[in-house]
C-alpha cells in the first residue's frame, strides 16, 4: 500500500530547490518527483508565467480546445465525523436533511433540464442514511438519463464500489484532506474518518474494484500546501504504476468560509493555487485537473486552458438546494454563482468548447 | 479509388472530429480538407438526440459516418458501445479503439483481436486501431476487417510515422486497406505515409489544435493527394550513396576479370 513520505521532509526536499533545479524541471520532458518539488517550491514563484505557458501547451496537446462541466448534487448532510473545518460536521447546530431517492432524482433532473449530463453525488459520512444500497438505487435510477455520474462520500470497500460501477457510477472521489498525519489527527476530532490509513488506501479500492476514473486530492488551507502538492504528486504516481488501466483526477479545494467557527490555518493565494496546477500538469501530463465553483468566476476564467480540464457550475452545496434555495444547511458558500450556460458562454468566447458529455453510463453496464 | 467494404472514397483523408475549439470550426476544417470519411467518439456524441452539437454539425448526406468505440477498456465494452451506436445511428461502420491505459491511448492487441472477431460475426464493418505490429495485422485481416489502423506514433503525439519500418511491412503483406492513424503531426507526415502506400491517413489532432484549423486542414488534403501521385508515379530506390542524375560516370565497379 502506498505509504506518504514524511511530511516535514517533503516540506524541506520543496524548500531545498533553487532556480537551477526549476530551470530544469521547465526543460525536462519526462519529470522526476524532484523536478515536481523544485516547481512547487518558492523558487519556482519568479517562473510562474512560464510554467503557465508550458501547462497551458501540454494541456492543448494533451486535452484539445475542451474544458468539460459539471455540477454536485448535495445529497445528504448528516455526519458522523467531527471535522474542525467541514460545515457539515457533527458538532454543527445545522438543519440536517438526507434527500429521499425520488427526491435525488428530483434535483438530478432539474440539472439535467439546465443542460448538465455529468454530475456528482456528494454526502456526509453517515451510513445509517448513505449507504451502498442507497447509493445504488440512485444509481440505478440516473444512469440512463445522465452520461457520468460520479461520487464523493464516505469511504467504502472494493466490493461496494464494484457494486456501485455496475450500477453505473463512473468515477469516485475521495480527498485526503491532508497528508500530514499529525495534522489529520488534530483536525479529525472523531468518527471513522479520523483512521488516516482507511482514507489514505481508498483510491486504490476504488481502482481495483474497476472505476474508470478516480479522484484525489488536499484541502487547501490545512497543512503546508507546498508539501501537500509534492504528497499529491507522490500518491499520483504511486497510484499509476499499480493501476495503469485507470483515469486519473486531482482537484483544489481551497477552504471557503464554512459554519463553526473554523478560519483556514495556511493563507492559500490565488498564486499558490495556479502553482500548483501548473506543477501538476507538467508532472503528469494527462491527469485531469479540477477547479470547482469555490473559486470565483474571474480566477475561473482567467486559468481557462492553462493547465485545468473540468470546471464545476451552477452550484449549490446544500442538500435539495436546486428545487427549494433557502440558502442554509450549506457545506460551504460558493465563489463563482453563474449558470452552465454563463459558465459555457465564457468559455466559448476564449475558443474552448465546453464538453458536458465525454461518456454514457451505458456504455459499462455488463446486463445491458 | 480507395474501396473499403465495397464503398468508393475520393478522398484518402479520414478525419477526427476531437479537440475542436467548437462545432463549427469542427465542420469548417473537415469541408476544407475534402475528406469523405469522419470518425465520431460515441462518448462525446448522443445519438438519441437530434439535437447533439456534433451530429447536427455533420452532414450525414456527404459524409461515410464512422462512429468509433474511444474509452472502451476491453472487448465487452467496445462490443456494446458498437451495438449501442448501430441501434443508434443504423450504420454499421466502426473504428474499433480499445485502450485500456488512458493515459497514452495505445490499443490492447488482445481485446481488439476478440472484439474484431466477435463484431465482425455480429455483421459490422470493422477498422481496427492497433500498434503497428504486422502480425497482428494479419490475424485481424483474417477475422474479417475491413480495414486495419497501425499507429505512426502515440496519439495526440505529433510525432509522425516513427513505426515506418513495421508499417512498411503491413502495407506488403495486406489483402486490406491500411489507414495510417494517430500521431500524425504535420502535412509532411502525411504525405510520407502516402508516399511508403498507404491507402489513406486518419488526422485529428494536427487539425483540431493548429492555430487555423481550416487551413491545415486544407494543407493536408494536398498533402494526401501528393503522396499519393508519388506512390502511384513510382518513387525511386532510397540510397545511402550518392548516386550522379547523369549515370555512367564514377560508380562503384567490381572487377570481374577472373571471370573465364
Amino acid at each position: 500500500m502506498f505509504k506518504t513520505p514524511d511530511f516535514i521532509q517533503l516540506g524541506k526536499q520543496v524548500r531545498s530547490a533553487t532556480a537551477e533545479d526549476v530551470e530544469h524541471a521547465l526543460n525536462a520532458t519526462r519529470l522526476s518527483l524532484d523536478d515536481l518539488a523544485a516547481l512547487m517550491s518558492p523558487a519556482a514563484e519568479p517562473y510562474l508565467p512560464k510554467m503557465a505557458a508550458r501547462s497551458s501547451e501540454i494541456t492543448l496537446a494533451r486535452f484539445g480546445k475542451t474544458t468539460q462541466l459539471y455540477a454536485p448534487i448535495y445529497l445528504s448532510n448528516y455526519c458522523t465525523n467531527r471535522c474542525v473545518y467541514c460545515g457539515f460536521s457533527a458538532d454543527n447546530l445545522i438543519k440536517r436533511k438526507c434527500l429521499t431517492i425520488e427526491e435525488a432524482e428530483k434535483e438530478a433532473m432539474i440539472l439535467h433540464d439546465r443542460g448538465f449530463q455529468h454530475i456528482l453525488l456528494v454526502s456526509g459520512e453517515a451510513e445509517n442514511a448513505v449507504d451502498v444500497e442507497y447509493m445504488e438505487a440512485i444509481a440505478l435510477r440516473l444512469r440512463d438519463k445522465f452520461a457520468a455520474v460520479s461520487i464523493e462520500i464516505q469511504p467504502m470497500s472494493t466490493e461496494h464500489y464494484h457494486r456501485l460501477f455496475l450500477a453505473g457510477i463512473t468515477a469516485v472521489a475521495v480527498y485526503q484532506e491532508t497528508y500530514d498525519r499529525n495534522l489529520y489527527k488534530k483536525v479529525h476530532l472523531s468518527g471513522k474518518k479520523s483512521d488516516y490509513d482507511y482514507r489514505l488506501e481508498t483510491p486504490a479500492r476504488v481502482a481495483e474494484a474497476g472505476m474508470r476514473e478516480v479522484g484525489i486530492g488536499a484541502l487547501l488551507g490545512l497543512g503546508d500546501w507546498r508539501a501537500e502538492g509534492l504528497a499529491i504528486g507522490y500518491h499520483l504516481h504511486w497510484l499509476r504504476k499499480k493501476f495503469w488501466s485507470t483515469a486519473f483526477t486531482v482537484s483544489f479545494p481551497r477552504m471557503r468560509p464554512a459554519t463553526g467557527e473554523f478560519e483556514p490555518l495556511e493563507i492559500v493565494s490565488e498564486s499558490n493555487l495556479s502553482q500548483l496546477i501548473f506543477a501538476l500538469r507538467l508532472f503528469d501530463q494527462d491527469v485531469g485537473l479540477i477547479v470547482s465553483t469555490r473559486e470565483e468566476a474571474r480566477y475561473r476564467d482567467g486559468m481557462l486552458g492553462l493547465g485545468p480540464t473540468r470546471y464545476s457550475a451552477g452550484s449549490c452545496t446544500a442538500p435539495g438546494g436546486y428545487g427549494n434555495s433557502d440558502g442554509d444547511a450549506e457545506q460551504f458558500s460558493v465563489g463563482d454563482h453563474r449558470s452552465l450556460d454563463e459558465v459555457s458562454a465564457i468559455i466559448r468566447e476564449k475558443g474552448f468548447d465546453p464538453v458536458c458529455k465525454d461518456w454514457d453510463c451505458r456504455f459499462q453496464i455488463t446486463d445491458y | 479509388m480507395l474501396t473499403i467494404a465495397g464503398t468508393e472514397f475520393r478522398s484518402r483523408l479520414f478525419l477526427g472530429t476531437g479537440k475542436f475549439s467548437s462545432s463549427t470550426v469542427m465542420a469548417d476544417a473537415i469541408a476544407a480538407s475534402d475528406c469523405q470519411m469522419v470518425t465520431v467518439a460515441l462518448r462525446r456524441v448522443d445519438l438519441d438526440n437530434p439535437e447533439d452539437d456534433i451530429m447536427k454539425a455533420l452532414s450525414l448526406r456527404e459524409y461515410t459516418f464512422l462512429p468509433n468505440t474511444s474509452g472502451a477498456r476491453d472487448a465487452n465494452e467496445a462490443i456494446r458501445l458498437a451495438h449501442l451506436a448501430r441501434a443508434a445511428s443504423g450504420s454499421s461502420w466502426l473504428k474499433l479503439e480499445v485502450t485500456p491505459d488512458p493515459r497514452t491511448l495505445l490499443p490492447d492487441p488482445v481485446e481488439t483481436l476478440l472484439a474484431t472477431e466477435k463484431l465482425v460475426k455480429d455483421g459490422f464493418i470493422v477498422l481496427p486501431y492497433m500498434n503497428a505490429d504486422p502480425i497482428l495485422a494479419l490475424k485481424l485481416q483474417d477475422a474479417g476487417a475491413a480495414a486495419v489502423m497501425p499507429l505512426g506514433s502515440p496519439i495526440g503525439t505529433n510525432q509522425g510515422v516513427l513505426s515506418d519500418s513495421m508499417v512498411e511491412i503491413i502495407i506488403d503483406q495486406a489483402r486490406v486497406p491500411v489507414v495510417v492513424d494517430a500521431g500524425i503531426g504535420a502535412p509532411s507526415h502525411a504525405a510520407y505515409a502516402m508516399e511508403m502506400g498507404a491507402d489513406a491517413v486518419l488526422v485529428n489532432t494536427a487539425i483540431s489544435i493548429a492555430g487555423d484549423p481550416v487551413a491545415m486542414a486544407a494543407a493536408f488534403a494536398k498533402a494526401v493527394e501528393a503522396g499519393r501521385t508519388a506512390f502511384v508515379a513510382g518513387m525511386g530506390q532510397r540510397s545511402k550513396q550518392a548516386s550522379a542524375s547523369s549515370p555512367d560516370d564514377g560508380k562503384l565497379s567490381s572487377d570481374l576479370g577472373f571471370l573465364a
